[in-house]
C-alpha cells in the first residue's frame, strides 16, 4: 500500500509543500490528484464537489495541472508545438500555430514566465524546460499545480528563479501542492506543510519550524543534519595531480591545468556550479576520459595509463554522478549490482564463471550493513527508491579495502535518512585512512564533509581554502570571483602548498 | 499446447467463487506465454480466412451465400479444417501412419517421419535464433545472421569434402570450420562497431551481400564445384563429415541434439557466466558497464563472435546434415529466420529453442498441405510472420481478447533496443 488513508486540504493562493522521503507515497498521491492511479478508497473533492479522475484529461478539466519530475516533452518539437500538443487546436485541418504561439506568449507575459514560444525545447537548458512545463499547465487555466520534486534537476540559480515564479502564481490566486524532500526549499516557500511517512500523514507544520524537526517527522526519528565528525588526521599524498588538462565531449578544454593532492584520511571537497570541470576531472583520474596532459597518480602509481578496471582493482572507489546512468544497471539485481565491478574476482567467480552462491552471500551482508531497503537481494534495482539505489553504488564500492574513495555528488536525489547514512559512511572511510575526494555542488554537502575546499571555475581550481570559510566568500569563489585580497591565496596552511594559487592571475 | 498449463499459476484462493475468476485473471493478465499462445491462435484464425478467400471453389459457394449458406460454411469449414489436419499431421503424427504400422502395410518410420521433418527444420533455426537473442541480450542487433550462416556452410562445406580426415574427428573438424566461418563474419561488424561505433546493422546487412555473392562465385570454381556439372552445385560432402541420421527417410540428424546442447550452452553462457554477465551489463546499461571498469569494445566484439560462430553452426549442420552440398540456396533463409524465432522465444535460450520447433513444425506440416490440401507453402510463411506481428503488438492481442494489461510484458521495449 502506497496511501494509507491520507487526508490533505490545499486553500486557494496557498503553497502546500509535500514533504516525505523518497518511497514515502507523494507521488502515488498526487497521481491519483492527476488521474493516472484510481484511489482504491477514499474521494477528491473540487470546491467541495466530489469528482472522479479517470484521466489527467479529467483532472485537467477540474482544473489540475502537473508538473512531472521527468518532464513530458518532445525534444524535437517546438515550445509552441509542445505546449499544443494534446489539446490541439485546428484550423482547415491544420495546426493553428499561430493561437499557440499567441497562448503562450500571452501566459507567460501574464505570469512573468520568459518562454521562446519558438525555440526547440532540446535547445533549451533544464530550467527553461521546467518553465515550459509550467506554461503549459497555465495554458490548461488550471488552478490547481502540483509540481512534483521541481527542483531536483535545477541549479541553486534556478532554484531561486523558480521559487519566485512560484510566488507570483499564488499571488495571482492558484495553489500550489510542492512535492519535495528539501527542507531549506519548504521553509522558504511553503505556507503550509504536509509531512507523509510510509503512505501516512505524520502531521502538518508550518515554515517556522525548525528544519532538524521538519526531518525527524519525515524519517520517523532524530536525524542529525551535521555531518559529526573528528578532526582529520591527514598522513601520506595518495593522489596527486599535476598540470591536468582534459577536453568534453565536445572537444573543448574541461579541465585546464589543474593541481591537486589528497591525503590519506582527509576529505578533500570540490565545490563549484555544476558544470566547471568537476565531471570531466573525476572521469579522467577514473580512466573514463582520456587526458590531454598532466599526470595522475596514486601512491606513485601512475593512472593514465591504466584502464578502468585497473584502477578500480588498485584499490580505488567510486561513486559515479549520474547514478541511474553510471551507477547501476536498473535491470540488475540488487545482488548483481553490488559486484558490478568484482564479479570476475574471486570469491564471486572467475574470469570464466560466476559463482551465485558467493554473490547472494555477500549481498546479504551488504544490505544488512548498508541498511538498503530492498524486498530481497533478487529485486531489480530500478524499483528501489533514489536513495537505496545509491546505498547499493555506496555499498558496492565501499565493500573492498580502498586507498582513494571518490564520490560524485554523493547524495543528488537521495532522502534525508540516506544521505546521514551515505555521509556517515564517507566519514568513516576517511577514518579508517582512505583518501576520500567528494565533488558535490551542494555547497552544505561540501562544507559538512570536507577538511579542505577546492573551488573549480572555468576547469581551474580557484582557491584551496578551509571549510569555515564563510559562505559567501565560497559562493563569490563559485562565481570565479577571487576576492578583494589577491595577494594573499587563501589556503589552509600545512596542507598541501604547491597547488592553491592556480587561476589566481 | 503445454505450455497453456504451465501458465496455470498454482492459485489457493480461499473464497470459492472467486477462483475462478482469480485463476483466469493470473492466466491471463501477467504472462507473456499467454500473449505467446494467443498470438498464434489469432494467426490461424488469419490463416484461416486467407485459406478460403484463396480458393475459388469456395468463394464460388459464398456467391448463394444468402441462398443456402450452409454450403458456404461446410465448403469453409473442410478446407480450414483439412488444411490444419495436413499441417499437424506433416508436423507432429499422422494417425494414419499409426495404424498403418500397427497391422503391418506400413513401417514405424512412417510414423516418425512428420516429427523427424520437424526437427530437421528446427536444428539450423535454433541456432541462428540463438545467435540473434544472444547478442540482442547484449545490445546488439545482430541481422547478419544469414551471412553468418552462408559463411558457416560455405567453410563447413569446403571442410566436408576436402580435407582428408577420419570419421569422428572430419565431423568435427567440419563443424568448426562453419562456427568460425560464422564467428569471422560476426567479428567484422563486433571490432567495428567497438573500434569505430559503425552500426552493427548496417555492416551486418552489407556482409549479407557480400556472403551471398562469395558463395554464389565460389561453388563455380574449379575444385569446388562437382565434376561433370554444369550448374551450380559443389562437390558432396564426404560421408565422414555428415551429420549422422537415422537413415532412410528419417532425416533428422545429429543437428538437432548439438542444437539443444547450444541452447544449454547459451542459458550457462548468459546466466552463470563471467562473459554473461558482462553481455548483460553493457547490454542493459553500457554506460553504468563501463563505469564498472567492463570493457565495453571488448564485450561487443567478443559477443558478435559468439553470435557469428553461431549462425555459423547453424549454417554448418544444414549442409552437413541435409543439403550435403553447397548451393546458391544452401543456407535458405535460416539467418533472417533466425530474428523470429529469437523474437518468438523473447531472447532467451530455451524459449528460443521452442520458437524454433514451432518453426520446424509449420515448415514441415507446410510441405504436407501442399502437397494434400493443395495449400501454397506461402501460407506458412505468412503464418509465421502474423505470429511474429502480434507476438511484437502484445497490445493489439491483449484488446482484441480483453486481457487485462499484463505488467511483464516488455516486449516492445526489447525489440526496439536492438536498434
Amino acid at each position: 500500500m502506497a496511501n494509507d488513508h491520507i487526508d490533505l486540504t490545499v486553500e486557494p493562493g496557498e503553497v502546500h509543500a509535500l514533504l516525505g522521503e523518497n518511497g514515502a507515497g507523494k507521488s502515488t498521491l498526487m497521481n491519483q490528484l492527476y488521474g493516472l492511479l484510481q484511489p482504491d478508497e477514499g474521494e477528491i473533492l473540487v470546491d467541495g464537489e466530489a469528482r472522479t479522475f479517470r484521466s489527467p484529461r479529467d483532472a485537467i478539466a477540474a482544473g489540475i495541472g502537473m508538473v512531472h519530475q521527468h518532464f513530458m516533452l518532445v525534444p524535437v518539437f517546438t515550445v509552441a508545438e509542445n505546449i499544443a500538443l494534446g489539446s490541439e487546436r485546428t484550423r482547415l485541418g491544420f495546426l493553428d500555430r499561430r493561437r499557440a504561439r499567441r497562448e503562450v506568449l500571452e501566459v507567460s507575459e501574464r505570469y512573468g514566465l520568459p518562454c521562446d514560444p519558438d525555440a526547440l525545447v532540446e535547445n533549451l537548458p533544464v530550467g527553461a524546460q521546467q518553465r515550459v512545463e509550467i506554461v503549459k499547465a497555465l495554458t490548461r487555466d488550471v488552478d490547481l499545480l502540483i509540481l512534483d520534486e521541481p527542483t531536483a534537476v535545477l541549479t541553486p540559480q534556478e532554484t531561486e528563479e523558480l521559487l519566485t515564479v512560484m510566488r507570483g502564481l499564488c499571488a495571482a490566486g492558484k495553489s500550489i501542492v510542492f512535492i519535495t524532500h528539501k527542507l531549506k526549499e519548504v521553509k522558504a516557500i511553503a505556507d503550509r506543510i504536509t509531512v507523509i511517512r510510509r503512505g501516512q500523514t505524520v502531521g502538518t507544520a508550518t515554515p517556522d519550524t525548525p528544519e532538524d524537526e521538519l526531518a525527524a517527522l519525515m524519517v520517523g526519528r532524530a536525524v542529525s543534519l551535521e555531518v559529526a565528525k573528528e578532526p582529520a588526521e591527514p598522513g601520506r599524498e595518495v593522489l596527486s595531480i599535476t598540470g591536468l588538462v582534459v577536453d568534453d565531449d565536445r572537444g573543448v578544454r574541461a579541465v585546464d591545468g589543474v593541481d591537486l593532492t589528497v591525503r590519506a584520511g582527509e576529505v578533500l571537497g570540490i565545490a563549484g556550479v555544476q558544470g566547471n570541470g568537476q565531471t570531466e576531472l573525476v572521469e579522467a583520474v577514473m580512466g573514463l576520459r582520456p587526458v590531454r596532459t598532466g599526470s595522475i597518480q596514486v601512491d606513485n602509481e601512475d593512472l593514465t595509463a591504466m584502464s578502468t578496471k585497473q584502477i578500480l582493482r588498485s584499490g580505488v572507489g567510486y561513486v559515479p554522478e549520474d547514478r541511474s546512468l553510471d551507477g547501476v544497471v536498473k535491470e540488475f539485481t540488487v545482488a548483481e549490482n553490488l559486484v558490478l565491478d568484482q564479479y570476475d574476482r574471486e570469491p564471486y567467480g572467475n574470469a570464466l564463471r560466476l559463482d551465485s552462491a558467493a554473490v547472494g552471500t555477500k549481498a546479504r551482508e551488504l544490505v544488512d550493513e548498508f541498511d538498503i531497503r530492498a524486498s530481497s537481494t533478487g529485486t531489480a534495482v530500478g524499483t528501489l527508491s533514489g536513495g537505496n539505489q545509491q546505498k547499493v553504488v555506496v555499498a558496492r564500492e565501499m565493500s573492498r579495502p580502498l586507498r582513494l574513495f571518490i564520490a560524485s555528488q554523493p547524495t543528488r536525489g537521495v532522502d534525508v535518512g540516506s544521505i546521514e547514512f551515505i555521509h556517515g559512511r564517507i566519514v568513516r572511510e576517511r577514518d579508517v585512512g582512505t583518501a576520500v575526494l567528494v565533488v558535490s555542488s551542494e555547497l552544505d554537502e561540501v562544507v559538512g564533509l570536507a577538511d579542505r575546499i577546492a573551488v573549480m571555475y572555468r576547469g581551474k581550481v580557484l582557491a584551496i581554502v578551509p571549510p569555515d570559510t564563510p559562505r559567501d566568500k565560497l559562493g563569490l569563489l563559485m562565481a570565479g570571483i577571487t576576492g578583494d585580497a589577491p595577494a594573499a591565496p587563501v589556503f589552509e596552511a600545512g596542507d598541501s602548498p604547491a597547488s592553491a594559487d592556480e587561476g589566481t592571475e | 499446447m503445454t505450455t497453456e498449463e504451465k501458465a496455470a499459476p498454482p492459485a489457493e484462493e480461499k473464497r470459492e467463487d472467486s477462483f475462478l475468476s482469480h485463476f483466469l485473471h493470473n492466466l491471463w493478465a501477467a504472462n507473456t506465454v499467454t500473449v505467446t499462445v494467443l498470438s498464434i491462435v489469432l494467426a490461424m484464425i488469419i490463416g484461416a480466412v486467407l485459406i478460403i478467400v484463396s480458393d475459388e471453389n469456395v468463394l464460388n459457394t459464398f456467391s448463394y451465400f444468402t441462398a443456402r449458406p450452409s454450403d458456404a460454411l461446410t465448403a469453409s469449414w473442410d478446407i480450414v479444417s483439412n488444411a490444419y489436419a495436413d499441417l499437424f499431421k506433416g508436423a507432429i503424427l499422422d494417425p494414419a501412419a499409426i495404424s498403418a504400422a500397427a497391422d503391418g502395410s506400413g513401417t514405424w518410420k512412417q510414423v516418425f517421419f512428420p516429427i523427424s521433418e520437424t526437427l530437421t527444420y528446427a536444428a539450423p533455426l535454433v541456432f541462428t535464433g540463438l545467435s540473434v537473442a544472444l547478442a540482442f541480450r547484449g545490445g546488439l542487433f545482430n541481422i547478419g545472421g544469414q551471412g553468418q550462416a552462408i559463411m558457416g556452410t560455405v567453410l563447413a562445406g569446403v571442410a566436408g569434402f576436402a580435407l582428408p580426415l577420419p570419421p569422428v574427428i572430419h565431423l568435427i573438424a567440419a563443424l568448426l570450420a562453419g562456427a568460425i566461418g560464422g564467428a569471422l563474419w560476426g567479428f567484422v561488424p563486433g571490432i567495428l562497431k567497438a573500434r569505430t561505433g559503425a552500426h552493427e546493422v548496417i555492416v551486418c546487412i552489407m556482409l549479407n551481400y557480400t556472403a551471398n555473392l562469395f558463395l554464389g562465385w565460389l561453388i563455380l570454381q574449379k575444385g569446388v564445384q562437382q565434376e561433370g556439372r554444369s550448374d551450380a552445385i559443389s562437390e558432396t560432402v564426404k560421408g565422414s563429415a555428415q551429420l549422422p541420421s537415422f537413415g532412410g527417410e528419417l532425416r533428422a540428424n545429429l543437428g538437432i541434439v548439438l542444437a539443444v546442447l547450444a541452447t544449454a550452452g547459451v542459458a550457462w553462457l548468459l546466466n552463470r557466466s563471467a562473459f554473461g554477465f558482462e553481455l548483460r551489463a553493457v547490454g542493459a546499461n553500457s554506460h553504468a558497464a563501463r563505469t564498472a571498469g567492463i570493457s565495453v569494445a571488448k564485450t561487443y566484439t567478443l559477443l558478435m563472435v559468439v553470435a557469428g560462430a553461431l549462425a555459423g553452426l547453424g549454417g554448418a549442420t544444414q549442409v552437413l546434415g541435409t543439403a550435403y552440398a553447397l548451393t546458391p540456396a544452401v543456407a535458405g533463409n535460416i539467418g533472417f529466420d533466425g530474428l523470429l524465432v529469437a523474437l518468438l522465444g523473447r531472447n532467451r535460450p530455451w524459449g528460443t529453442l521452442w520458437a524454433a520447433l514451432l518453426f520446424g513444425a509449420l515448415r514441415a506440416g507446410g510441405n504436407r498441405m501442399q502437397s494434400f490440401s493443395g495449400i501454397s507453402l506461402e501460407l506458412v510463411t505468412v503464418l509465421q510472420a502474423l505470429i511474429v506481428i502480434f507476438i511484437a503488438a502484445p497490445a493489439l492481442v491483449k484488446a482484441i481478447f480483453h486481457l487485462r494489461a499484463a505488467r511483464a510484458a516488455r516486449l516492445g521495449t526489447s525489440i526496439a533496443k536492438g536498434w
